[in-house]
């Protein structure tokens, strides 16, 4: 084969080879569009559904405390003599009456004046007002018993259906057997929002209040936040000296022998074990050995503890391991010990890099859900937990409850919000991770 | 209360010791000289761990024997008649005289003696608690005496505070070990304690998983064939391996080999926000949106894909692993030596020529070891397919119908309960056991893939 033969030969198949690059950087940005496209699409579905839950109908009604329903004695004051243990006690008694009056009735009286020509009745009219008012309106009186016999404006949240009807998530087309709300209570919530007796508001009891199963629009995240709270703090003090301190003897000071080769294949291997192993650690160890209460934020923080240290440590490592041995050289060519080297001038370089990762080992560790599954953290709670050994359950673990409530138009659009203010958390967390390495890294 | 008590005792225990152990070096200074063998902070450092060590004995002690003391105690307040009690009534008459001691009252109001030994309980304890607290300040103290007594300028204090840090670096080195001690140690407990009621050939060779509930009775009463659970696990690994390798390498490849590291720089970020968001979030995306989305393809095509399925669950993990694999053969691509690529882009090799045939065959091994770190995450993977595989224990072949996998039954026999007696229970630490093994095998031989690949070319 001569030279011309060759050429036109590799002439020929050049346009077919041509083509096949051409094929195969599509495929590269089709791959590249996808990802993006799933990122696109994931947050997307998550604002487009949750966004709407951080508005929620809010009726405002002249609610009139009135004293024929209301029919109690006089809050009573502390009189001379009476022990703190007595006043105490009347003040108790006092709160239980109070607490037995019929506040529906004056909920009920109070939509009933907003709409005088309604043909709700009692349960239909009560239907649309979330059941958590005779409470808010209980909680009012015990504040100030000087309410009875006022007309007051109150802000009361609307009920889960209400709300749903009004937002429009129902299909009004739909016949009175798959309505969730009577017709005449259909009615008259529309006439209300008519009105401006109902009006969408910022949803703020989202992140004040607890969770909720008998009034679930007033359910909120407050108690979710408190314990993913404290179970970061027990996180960050457990797994960042923990985990630096092992990094910078595996890098600095230990000897090559068995012994650290096997502390190495385990970290390496540790920081790949599926989280729900640990959460059968938990269980078995913290839970049913040390006899650990159930649901506690401090056994949950140990569990993510575990999990998150040999994410500390490798970054750690990492860091250590950029540090220029120029540094070490000069310290200890000065007569510092390799102790003082290490701890003087070695480490403080290297806290834009641990700081980093504890705050992506803490940002993974708020998104864990599965091993907080099996040390009983998705019990239900409705109390802000006072301290990490309190009964408690976590944001994630909140998503996963809601996302199984049984109300799935309501809670839906509520799983979502969760979500957001979730992935919000974890977005600023990292955030601050990224501002703070840049800065602390100019300054070093 | 106790807690910032003891906190507070041991700060000042650790302040005052601190500043006794420096002041008395710093005041032995000009007899030697001006010339202590340590600094002020090393003798003050030395003194304070001197005089910690002893208090945490003497509290971490306490924090062992409160219990049985203060059941002990319980135990000679009862009458002779609720004394005599056995078993799980005593334990009932100790558990409500801890009760009512707490503040929190018991069912059917509390009988006499039962507030006069809550009474007593209390003043125990308050008195118990003083006498721990001043016997820790009191060795504490004693301790600090002897700490600051041996204090001279020859002392080497820096070495000796130096040594204990270095055991206590040690110490937290050991933690990770004790870590998978505890995994190996507590799964392997529980398992054999399944096994006595299930033998392991039912277990490992069964294909039929009907756990049955425990409240029924104790005793087997069901069947816990993991091969349902095992098809189920591999079937969902398998799907997301289909979705995130293709995906996963060509935009690694794209993004190491053609884009220009302006475009590089801002997708690659974009794209490892898809590591970074809870699988719990995945999860509930699988539940709303691609399992319909996913059923009504499947109706259009005349497929039948149930909303929840295999498939939902396979695709959406596959979305999750996307940057894993990426970010992963991103780094490896990146490690062939360029005078690889440059000597066949040399012989007239198309770019993406050399990709095929020289860049990633050399890179293959690294790409084998982040595939098996993927598959081990794969399986592991637990809140996508407890929401979105439809948790239906069967060997089927569809990837259409719901399935389950070792996780989900992991969750769904684990949750809440806290009674590890029966087999339903503890058949998750059997399941936990497989799993852990599995992912072990496939991280051991990733890693020993992927660090050899790295010897090669460094």
């Amino acid at each position: 084969m001569n030279a011309q033969e060759r050429l036109s030969l590799i002439r020929a198949g050049l346009s077919a080879r041509h083509a096949r690059e051409k094929r195969f950087r599509l495929y590269g940005v089709a791959a590249i569009a996808a990802a993006l496209g799933f990122v696109a699409i994931l947050f997307g579905m998550i604002l487009v559904r949750g966004l709407p839950a951080f508005t929620q109908a809010t009726l405002s009604l002249d609610v009139a405390f009135d004293p024929a329903i209301l029919k109690v004695e006089d809050k009573p004051q502390r009189r001379e003599g009476q022990s703190p243990a007595e006043f105490r006690k009347a003040l108790l008694d006092w709160e239980r009456k109070v607490t037995m009056l019929n506040f529906n009735r004056i909920v009920e009286q109070a939509v009933r004046a907003a709409a005088p020509g309604t043909t709700a009745d009692a349960r239909q009219a009560l239907s649309i007002v979330e059941t958590n008012a005779r409470f808010q309106l209980r909680d009012m009186v015990v504040a100030d018993p000087g309410l009875i016999g006022r007309t007051v404006r109150v802000d009361m949240l609307a009920s889960a259906n209400a709300d749903n009807w009004l937002k429009g998530n129902i299909d009004r087309s739909l016949p009175d057997a798959q309505q969730q709300l009577s017709a005449p209570a259909r009615a008259l919530a529309d006439q209300l929002h008519a009105d401006g007796r109902i009006r969408f508001a910022f949803a703020w009891h989202i992140f004040t209040n607890v969770d909720s199963r008998s009034a679930p629009a007033a359910a909120g995240l407050a108690g979710a936040f408190v314990g993913s709270l404290y179970m970061m703090l027990v996180v960050i003090v457990l797994a960042v000296p923990i985990g630096v301190m092992s990094a910078v003897y595996l890098e600095e000071f230990a000897p090559k022998n068995r012994f650290t080769d096997l502390i190495e294949v385990n970290i390496n291997n540790l920081a790949a074990v599926p989280s729900i192993v640990f959460g059968l650690l938990g269980a078995a160890v913290f839970i049913n050995w040390f006899r650990l209460p159930l649901s506690a934020p401090l056994v949950g923080g140990l569990v993510l503890t575990l999990m998150t240290l040999p994410t500390v440590i490798i970054a750690t490592r990492s860091a250590l391991r950029a540090v220029p041995p120029s540094l070490r050289q000069a310290a200890l060519g000065l007569g510092a010990s390799r102790t003082q080297t290490v701890f003087h001038h070695v480490l403080p370089v290297t806290y834009p890099g641990i700081l980093t990762a504890t705050i992506i080992g803490v940002a993974q560790a708020l998104g864990e859900t599965a091993p907080l599954l099996l040390i009983g953290m998705n019990a239900f709670v409705a109390q802000v937990p006072a301290t990490p050994l309190d009964q408690s359950t976590a944001l994630p673990v909140q998503i996963y409850l809601w996302q199984g409530n049984e109300n799935r138009n309501f809670f839906e659009a509520r799983t979502s919000a969760a979500i957001i203010v979730l992935l919000a958390l974890m977005l600023t967390l990292n955030a601050i991770a990224i501002f703070l390495r840049t800065r602390l890294e100019k300054r070093a | 209360m106790n807690a910032t008590i003891v906190a507070g005792l041991l700060l000042a225990l650790i302040a005052v010791a601190y500043r006794a152990g420096w002041s008395r070096s710093v005041s032995l200074a000009p007899a030697a000289g001006g010339r202590l063998h340590s600094r002020p902070v090393y003798h003050g450092a030395l003194t304070a761990l001197w005089a910690l060590a002893p208090a945490l004995l003497v509290l971490s002690l306490w924090a062992l024997l409160a219990d049985p003391a203060s059941r002990a105690f319980i135990l000679a307040q009862l009458p002779p008649d609720v004394a005599a009690l056995d078993g799980p009534k005593l334990e009932e008459a100790v558990r409500r005289i801890r009760q009512i001691e707490s503040g929190l009252g018991v069912a059917g109001g509390a009988a006499p003696f039962e507030n006069a030994a809550a009474q007593a309980l209390a003043e125990f304890r308050t008195l118990a608690f003083a006498a721990v607290v001043a016997a820790a300040a009191g060795t504490g103290a004693l301790a600090l005496l002897a700490a600051r007594r041996r204090i001279t300028a020859r002392l080497r204090a820096r070495n000796e505070v130096e040594r204990i840090v270095g055991w206590l670096m040690i110490a937290c080195s050991v933690v990770a070990i004790l870590t998978t001690a505890g995994i190996v140690a507590s799964l392997l407990a529980e398992a054999v304690r399944f096994f006595t009621f299930v033998s392991p050939a039912d277990f490992f060779l069964g294909t039929v998983w009907r756990p049955g509930f425990s409240t029924t009775g104790h005793g087997a009463g069901g069947e816990y064939g993991l091969l349902p659970l095992l098809w189920g696990t591999l079937m969902v690994a398998a799907i997301a391996m289909l979705v995130a390798l293709p995906i996963g390498l060509m935009a690694a490849i794209y993004l190491s080999q053609y884009a220009r590291p302006k475009l590089r720089n801002a997708v690659k970020p974009a794209i490892e926000v898809l590591a970074g968001i809870p699988t719990i979030v995945y999860g509930f995306f699988a539940l709303v949106s691609v399992g319909p989305f996913l059923a009504s393809a499947g109706t259009v095509l005349g497929l039948p894909i149930r909303a929840t399925s295999a498939l939902t669950a396979g695709v959406v993990m596959g979305i999750m692993i996307i940057p894993f694999i990426s970010s992963l053969s991103d780094d490896i691509i990146r490690q062939v030596p360029k005078g690889l690529r440059d000597g066949s882009l040399g012989l007239g090799a198309t770019q993406s020529e050399t990709i095929r045939r020289v860049v990633l065959p050399a890179a293959l091994p690294g790409i084998v070891g982040a595939f098996l770190l993927a598959v081990s995450r794969a399986i592991g993977e637990t809140m996508i397919v407890v929401l979105a595989a439809g948790n239906s224990p069967f060997l089927r072949l569809n990837p259409g119908e719901p399935v389950s996998t070792v996780t989900v039954t992991i969750v769904n026999q684990l949750t809440g309960d806290t009674d590890f007696a029966s087999p339903q229970s503890l058949v998750a630490f059997a399941l936990g056991l497989t799993l852990f093994a599995m992912t072990l095998v496939l991280n051991v031989a990733a890693l020993y893939i992927v660090r050899r690949y790295r010897e090669q070319y460094e």
